[in-house]
């Protein structure tokens, strides 16, 4: 079978179990449709939470961005997983406590304040609006890349699936698709990690392979490590160190910030958050917490592995090869732009950090603009350089140097001199991470809209069948919407989808964690103190972004504080305003404190914990 | 709710007590358990990244500070939540008698 008769049975297939599964799952009630009826075991809730954390970001992107980034690439690494730690010490048990449907909800009663729950479900829906408009984009990436439709057809697919299992079974429909969806996206990605870690080390564990010797046969000498070879090469060609810390930009001031923002944007990011809400106890919530960050880490920790072994295949496959040698996974890629090369005139690839490197992407060019460029090229060769204009010249002052990043998951298998089913599976993979992250953003929004908006501020007295018709339209609308945003991205969605990193971080992290630790805390303060940290943030990022305005430095040397990193300072300006403020505010009702202190206590089941529903009062 | 406004039976301050007991050891154990989180991420895989890369992950060729910020921290997360989850279900299993106790001690007394 051809690789794209392959792709289409994995895909369909793939497909096919997901429809399957939501048809199994479908809900009647509100609480099935936003918390699953609350029965999803620890286990399965943790792989929930892991397909739904690995957006198209993390299965497509990760491991590029490490590849390019080295040391530095821990900042995802780190900020991704470590915000669960802080999920599951802080928040997931006692959310899971109180025992509503969403984050708002949670906001909303404590401070027991319209405006709180108000400012709350803004915040809810732009930061997984921002998100999902880049899985759908995902979606349709994916899409064009593996099946060689256009992009918009791809997003359009991927917004029927969603909408019929999403509609179909609310929470309960997407938690038991995305266990499923767990399973192809981490068998697709740790398949051709393993065979790149036999291939280069001869190591079956990649995480070993990374830190293990390379093959004598590869390095030309025995007892040198796939890494020190790696510096060594990088070091020849002019790129930074790949294990040295603090390089370029990444200062140690920004490496800590931006893995600091990213770790409690993660703690605060509410269809993280709203998944331990399925479960049936407190501690069921805290084991799935566990069980989530033990699936990711699978993920997380043999990306490094991929991005060392790939960067290291690519550049000494490429160096010094000619046009009739050049690799096949290479051949391949070329025709998508994603690798381009444009020679110097010696027949031979270079491909360095200096002005000689002949190695490009295409990024935003179009095919017309491509191909112009090439032809100039190729004047400029034949003339000796008289007339026409050198490629190289002209993509390295357009910023295109070097391959595009998702080069190194997508060529991975085929570097690897896997089967063609494998890489197959490496589509289906990355639709189905792309898939089940927008299906939980997407119900966040659909909960936030008719649960929190709905129910709770405009029609308190609105019946169960209302409540789950206006959730069912809701999520139904938003999908269309976020559809549309993936056929016309709006340009600004990639440089904001890090940054709902940040607005979590200065928002709702702060509050709930106040919210659950400290029983003096009043809904004003909290109010200033969300409004104050998601202001300073949204601030900052778009007056960097796209303003130009200069970055903060500290009085420090550096290139300035990255927009990434600036939750972190939110959320102290957050923390510093809330409970500067407190003092000044009267203490929350009886009736609040009596809720808090619900939430602090672990057994619901007993029948004399609920002091005033107790018999003998 | 208002009547428990009212002077707190003996059996309720027992109950407060006990949640206090409980609210305390979880406290501790969440503070140490932030502490480990802090060092070994933001600490070893960041502010000490330079200097620990200095030696290497002992038998394998990892840079230290580099095997902390890609590797070690992840593994150390999961195990955090892991003891975690672990010690509270013992502290959890300690309320619980502690309530039962209460609970047999003021039978038929409030």
């Amino acid at each position: 079978m051809t690789l794209m008769a392959w792709t289409y049975a994995m895909v369909l297939l793939s497909f096919s179990l997901y429809l399957f599964i939501a048809w199994r799952s479908r809900v009647r009630d509100t609480s099935g449709f936003y918390v699953a009826g609350r029965g999803v075991p620890a286990i399965a809730n943790g792989m929930a939470t892991g397909a739904d954390w690995m957006s198209a970001a993390s299965f497509i992107s990760m491991a590029g961005l490490i590849s390019s980034m080295g040391y530095a690439g821990g900042v995802y690494l780190m900020g991704w997983t470590g915000g669960f730690v802080l999920l599951a010490l802080l928040i997931a048990p006692y959310l899971r406590k109180f025992g509503h449907y969403t984050v708002p909800d949670f906001i909303g009663d404590r401070y027991d304040s319209r405006v709180a729950r108000l400012v709350a479900i803004l915040c809810a829906i732009f930061v997984s609006f921002t998100y999902v408009a880049g899985q759908m984009r995902g979606v349709g990436v994916v899409f064009s890349r593996f099946l060689e439709v256009d992009v918009n057809v791809g997003v359009i697919i991927g917004v029927a699936i969603v909408f019929i299992y999403a509609t179909l079974g609310g929470m309960k429909g997407i938690t038991w698709t995305q266990v499923a969806q767990y399973w192809v996206l981490i068998t697709a990605y740790l398949i051709p990690a393993i065979a790149i870690s036999i291939m280069l080390t001869g190591r079956w564990v990649p995480q070993a392979g990374l830190g293990a010797e390379l093959k004598p046969e590869l390095a030309g000498a025995a007892g040198v490590t796939l890494l020190e070879k790696l510096n060594l090469i990088h070091a020849d060609l002019g790129f930074a160190s790949y294990t040295e810390a603090f390089v370029g930009s990444w200062d140690r001031l920004n490496v800590f910030l931006v893995a600091l923002a990213l770790m409690v944007g993660t703690a605060g990011l509410p269809h993280v958050i709203v998944r331990f809400y399925t479960v049936r106890t407190v501690q069921a919530a805290r084991w799935s917490a566990f069980w989530a960050l033990f699936f990711i880490g699978l993920l997380y920790l043999t990306a490094p592995a991929t991005a060392a072994f790939a960067r290291y295949y690519i550049i000494s496959s490429l160096n010094g090869t000619s046009a009739e040698q050049l690799p096949s996974w290479f051949v391949n890629w070329q025709k998508t732009g994603l690798v381009l090369w444009f020679d110097d005139g010696d027949g031979r690839v270079r491909y360095s950090a200096g002005a000689d490197n002949e190695i490009f992407r295409n990024g935003a060019l179009t095919a017309a603009e491509l191909a112009r460029i090439a032809q100039e090229h190729e004047r400029w060769l034949v003339t000796g350089g008289a007339s026409g204009a050198d490629a190289r010249a002209v993509l390295r002052a357009k910023k295109l140097s070097e391959p595009d990043r998702d080069i190194i998951v997508l060529a991975t298998p085929e570097m690897a001199g896997l089967a063609n089913w494998i890489i197959a599976l490496v589509a289906a993979g990355g639709l189905a991470a792309a898939l089940s992250t927008a299906s939980g953003l997407l119900l966040v929004v659909s909960s936030s809209i008719a649960h929190d908006l709905y129910y709770r501020l405009l029609n308190p007295k609105a019946t169960e069948r209302q409540r789950l018709l206006v959730g069912r339209g809701v999520i139904g609308i938003a999908v269309v919407i976020a559809g549309l945003f993936g056929i016309y991205p709006p340009g600004f969605v990639s440089q904001v989808v890090a940054f709902a990193f940040g607005l979590a971080a200065a928002s709702f992290f702060p509050a709930i964690v106040l919210g659950i630790f400290n029983k003096r805390v009043s809904a004003a303060p909290a109010i200033c103190g969300m409004l104050a940290g998601l202001g300073f943030t949204a601030w900052y990022i778009i007056g960097c972004v796209f303003f130009g305005m200069p970055r903060w430095t500290l009085g420090l040397d550096g290139p300035g504080i990255d927009p990434q990193g600036i939750g972190a300072i939110g959320m102290l300006l957050n923390f510093v305003i809330t409970l500067g403020l407190t003092p000044l505010f009267p203490p929350p009702s009886k009736a609040v404190q009596d809720m808090v202190d619900a939430v602090h206590e672990p057994e619901s089941a007993g029948p004399a914990l609920v002091i005033e529903a107790a018999p003998e009062h | 709710m208002e009547q428990s406004e009212k002077s707190r039976s003996p059996r309720e301050q027992e109950l407060k007590a006990a949640l206090e007991r409980y609210w305390i050891s979880n406290m501790r154990l969440v503070a140490v358990l932030i502490a480990i989180w802090a060092l070994v991420g933001l600490g070893c895989g960041v502010l000490l990244a330079d200097t620990l890369n200095r030696w290497s992950l002992p038998g394998t060729g990892y840079p230290l500070g580099f095997w902390f910020a890609q590797q070690g921290s992840i593994l150390v997360f999961i195990l955090l939540i892991f003891i975690y989850c672990v010690a509270m279900n013992r502290i959890d299993a300690r309320h619980r008698a502690d309530l039962r106790r209460i609970d047999s001690e003021t039978e038929g007394g409030s």
